[in-house]
């Protein structure tokens, strides 16, 4: 299945938000998602299924101004 | 007459703070400089926040560690978001990952001068506060833009001094002052622009409630130096406000007593 992942096509297995970011090793820390632009919430990342064509966004703790 | 200001507090949502500078946190040449330079500033909140990053890269995770041990209140932002869908997302995932309801609400309209969508800033911060977020507007100066965020649940608003990174300082000094004068019981925190510790200075004196900068300090040649420039800038032109500033008039007045002075008697040629 191919979907975007912080703006870059990718071919993943993951059916799940929580699947996924296993498969791409982000660690279970500080770390925020999104899907198709709504956030998607950390106790929710498990039942919230990935379809051919997503968008999704995993954001961390970054220096701002 | 009270002459100790060491009591006077800043007060956002309901919580104190001593310092009257906010700073943030980009732009430092390395982690160990910027976590010298909050120390400087003695800021009590900087701002951060919530960026893309490959798996397994642990950069953020680094961040934050940092971030924490500064025992700092940390703001999250929505930097360089253009729309009000965009910026409410990023607040939802902020308020997740840095488990705090405050959030500096930017919503950029142009940019060129990354000028904030005051149209835009209204409707997401009515839609934030409603979802219980403490939100902090970047707005302009503009008096109807600030009474709707008021009116929207803002308790703070953030005027620009100029635009984000320009180190121009107050570019509208009247109305910056208009600000200041139609909402005297609103906490405000002037915000980008400020290039150096004298621009804080003045903002302090005019009476807001705080000042907030990043590159003016993260940028210096010697931003640990810079930081403590700005904490001594900011607690005196605050103290100076306090201490109630004379009136500027037009013409010379004399501060040396006229009377007594030799040759008075003298008529002039």
């Amino acid at each position: 299945m191919r979907i975007h992942v912080n703006g870059k096509a990718l071919d993943v297995a993951a059916a799940t938000l929580a699947a996924l970011l296993r498969e791409l090793h982000y660690e279970d820390g500080a770390i925020a998602t999104a899907l198709n632009q709504n956030f998607v919430r950390k106790a929710d990342r498990g039942r919230t299924p990935l379809k051919e064509g997503d968008a999704v966004e995993i954001l961390v703790p970054r220096q701002g101004g | 007459m009270e002459t100790d200001t060491r009591g006077d507090r800043l007060t956002l949502y309901g919580i104190e703070f001593s310092s009257r500078l906010l700073a943030g946190t980009a732009q430092y040449p390395s982690p160990a400089i910027l976590s010298r330079a909050i120390a400087a500033a003695k800021a009590e909140i900087v701002t951060v926040s919530l960026r893309r990053e490959s798996g397994g890269s642990r950069a953020g995770e680094r961040f934050w560690a940092l971030i924490r041990d500064l025992g700092v209140r940390v703001m999250p932002n929505t930097a360089g978001c253009r729309s009000v869908k965009e910026a409410i997302t990023t607040a939802q995932m902020a308020r997740e990952v840095f488990d705090t309801p405050w959030v500096k609400l930017e919503v950029i309209g142009e940019e060129d001068t990354l000028q904030p969508d005051v149209f835009g800033l209204v409707e997401a911060a009515s839609i934030l506060t409603r979802e219980g977020f403490q939100v902090f507007p970047y707005t302009t100066e503009d008096l109807v833009a600030a009474e709707r965020l008021l009116a929207a649940g803002c308790e703070v608003l953030m005027p620009w001094g100029s635009p984000i990174g320009s180190g121009r300082g107050l570019n509208n000094p009247y109305a910056l002052k208009s600000l200041r004068a139609h909402f005297p019981n609103v906490p405000l925190i002037v915000d980008a622009g400020i290039g150096a510790p004298s621009h804080a200075a003045a903002a302090m004196e005019m009476g807001f409630d705080a000042v907030l900068t990043n590159t003016a300090i993260a940028k210096a040649g010697d931003p640990v130096k810079m930081a403590r420039a700005f904490a001594l800038a900011v607690e005196a032109g605050r103290i100076g406000f306090l201490a109630d500033l004379m009136q500027a008039r037009d013409m010379a007045a004399p501060s040396t007593p006229v009377i007594g002075r030799a040759f008075s008697d003298l008529a002039r040629a």
